[in-house]
């Protein structure tokens, strides 16, 4: 089984400084690409081999690229390329992982992406708490620049590129890529209306590509190997291979790098090594927790984008949170839904308002003062958040848990109402 | 008033921008590096070394949930309390560490010594439950293990 991405990743610094990075093969892509390829040949390659988003919603990275004007009109210079590394949601810990680890392959991609799109600066907006992965990061790309791979004529070509870390002030919203565009600019990261798409009008104005780190990742071995190769890796034909993570009462908790398609089952029992003794499996937010639950009937899908979204959930960012039998469901969710109204920009009225209610609700029904009329009221504030009702997704992703849980843990709702007590207390 | 050293490296920060505003951000965590939270007092300096008024630069200061615009201990703790954590028991240790310091969330110790604060996910999930002092990560705590790393941090 092929491990693209972390297959370096032996130790925490096996292949962290350049050197190393360089003796398995590092930047000779970065260097058939600048002698050899356009750059709409590269963006071609990416557009064949089917690359979805690994930042959550899947996007097709080919086709984002695309979306970029590519005439030499002043008012669309100079461009951006933007890699999000903000990774704030909670459960989520895959990017730490290849920023930590592998932080020149993140570089090298990003240089070959803003070949693609003919960006001249680029940055990497790092989540705050991310200490050890600026570091790394700071001294790979001080590594790149001596080496000639940044700054002017990158390796003797005329393609110019320079690469800057912000490290965030700290807000969930941030993530969000045209909030992320904002605080780039110095400002609150308030959503921005879209249309205008950011390939057109993003950081500064100027056309800007936004892409994960797991996804820019990806670059220098799709353009190095093949789209057919890529989409080779996947068990379902979508392409790649995926970091997933799991965290909560298993035996394991971590992250591997595996193909799209092994099943939930799989995951949970082979890789993060099935529950703790004493504790059993209810449910799980398989994509961090804006991603709605799946229950123990869904053990056997597959994971891909399609797949567990046709049983109602999203593949989001692949790091699963587990709910055991110990956990009150109720108070899991009301966590969740605290975090959602906590983070809330305050832009729109159904996440700025709706959250910290639905949030109260919850509160009540786990104190043993909820009523049965709350359960209605927080079904249709759900409805109320969902995809069309809000200026960004963030209220939408909270719904998620929210309306499944519901769903699926109807019962312990009911049972913290009439017993006017929470059952795991 | 800002010290030169602050001024300077604000104006460094300025540099990579297309003009000065965006550097309000770095602006805020530079003045905090240096005094460990941002006054109202630093609000208006750097309001007038961008350009802005401070109105705007408070607006963007208290946006952001790691500006402190309140004065905090010598160290701050920074306690996990999301889902992963919140599953693997981060309830506890945050009682345990209140009941020693005397302190609740939002808090300072009297001696200054430490502040205590909530954070949402520190991306430690995996070793949950996760902390931070200052600018250190801190994980698969148990209350034996708070003893010794606050003995760390005076
Ligand atoms: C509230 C919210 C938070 C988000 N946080 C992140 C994040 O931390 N990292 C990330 O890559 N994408 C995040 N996204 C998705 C981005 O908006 C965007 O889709 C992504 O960065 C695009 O990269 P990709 O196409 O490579 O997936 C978030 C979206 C929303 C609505
Ligand atoms: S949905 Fe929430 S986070 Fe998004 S713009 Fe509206 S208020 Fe802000
Ligand atoms: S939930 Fe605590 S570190 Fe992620």
């Amino acid at each position: 089984m092929e491990r693209p991405l972390t297959q370096h990743i032996i130790s925490d610094t096996s292949v962290r400084n350049l050197e190393n990075y360089r003796k398995v093969g590092g930047y000779s892509c970065l260097q058939k690409v600048l002698k050899s390829m356009t750059p709409g040949e590269v963006t071609n390659v990416v557009k064949v081999s089917n690359l979805l988003g690994r930042g959550g919603a899947g996007f097709p990275t080919g086709a984002k690229w695309s979306l970029v004007p590519m005439d030499t009109v002043k008012s669309n210079l100079p461009k951006y390329l933007v890699c999000n590394a903000d990774e704030m949601e909670p459960g989520t810990f895959k990017d730490r992982y290849l920023l930590e680890g592998n932080p020149h392959q993140l570089i090298e991609g990003m240089i070959i992406a803003a070949y693609a799109i003919q960006a001249e600066k680029s940055y990497i907006f790092l989540r705050w708490a991310y200490k050890k992965a600026e570091k790394v990061l700071r001294t790979a790309i001080e590594e790149a620049y001596s080496a000639g791979y940044l700054g002017n004529n990158i390796l003797g070509s005329d393609f110019n590129l320079d690469m800057h870390v912000h490290s965030s002030a700290g807000r969930y919203i941030c993530g969000e890529e045209t909030a992320l565009l904002n605080s780039l600019e110095g400002k609150r990261a308030l959503p921005r209306a879209k249309p205008p798409y950011p390939a057109l009008n993003g950081l500064f104005g100027r056309p800007t590509v936004v892409n994960n780190v797991e996804t820019l990742s990806w670059i220098s071995h799709i353009v190095e190997k093949g789209a057919e190769w890529f989409k080779g890796l996947s068990l379902t034909g979508t392409g790649g291979t995926k970091l997933f993570g799991v965290s909560g009462k298993v035996r394991k908790p971590g992250t591997w790098e595996l193909p799209l398609g092994i099943t939930f089952r799989e995951l949970l029992e082979e890789h993060a090594g099935g529950m703790i003794d004493g504790h059993k499996f209810r449910g799980a937010l398989p994509g961090g927790a804006s991603t709605d639950f799946i229950v123990e009937e869904h053990l056997d899908v597959q994971m891909d984008f399609k797949t567990v979204a046709a049983v109602g959930s999203r593949l989001g960012t692949g790091t699963m949170i587990v709910l055991d039998d110990k956990t009150c469901p109720v108070s899991f969710i009301h966590n969740v839904e605290k975090f959602f109204a906590l983070e809330s920009c305050g832009w729109c009225t159904p996440c700025r308002e709706g959250l910290p209610w639905v949030e109260k609700m919850l509160s009540s029904i786990e104190e043993g003062t909820g009523k049965i009329e709350y359960l209605d009221l927080l079904s249709f504030s759900a409805k109320y958040m969902s995809p069309g009702n809000t200026f960004c997704a963030h209220a939408p992703g909270a719904a998620e848990p929210l309306q499944s849980g519901l769903k699926y843990f109807h019962d312990d709702f009911v049972k913290h109402i009439t017993d006017k007590k929470c059952p795991w207390r | 008033m800002l010290s030169v050293e602050e001024i300077n490296e604000i104006q460094n920060e300025i540099k990579q921008y297309p003009y000065p505003k965006v550097a309000c951000i770095d602006a805020l965590k530079i003045v905090q590096q240096h005094r460990a939270w941002v006054s109202d007092e630093s609000v208006s300096d750097i309001a007038e070394l961008l350009g802005m008024s401070a109105e705007e630069v408070d607006g963007i200061a208290t946006f952001y949930s790691r500006i402190y615009r309140q004065p905090v201990g010598r160290n701050i703790i920074l306690i996990c309390d999301s889902v992963s954590c919140m599953i693997m028991g981060y309830e506890s240790l945050y009682e345990y560490l209140s009941k020693k310091l005397k302190i609740r969330f939002g808090e300072t110790t009297s001696d200054g010594r430490f502040t205590i604060l909530p954070n949402s996910c520190l991306g430690d999930c995996d070793n949950a439950p996760a902390m931070m002092v200052n600018n250190d990560h801190f994980n698969r705590l148990t209350i034996e293990k708070l003893d010794e790393i606050l003995d760390r941090y005076k």
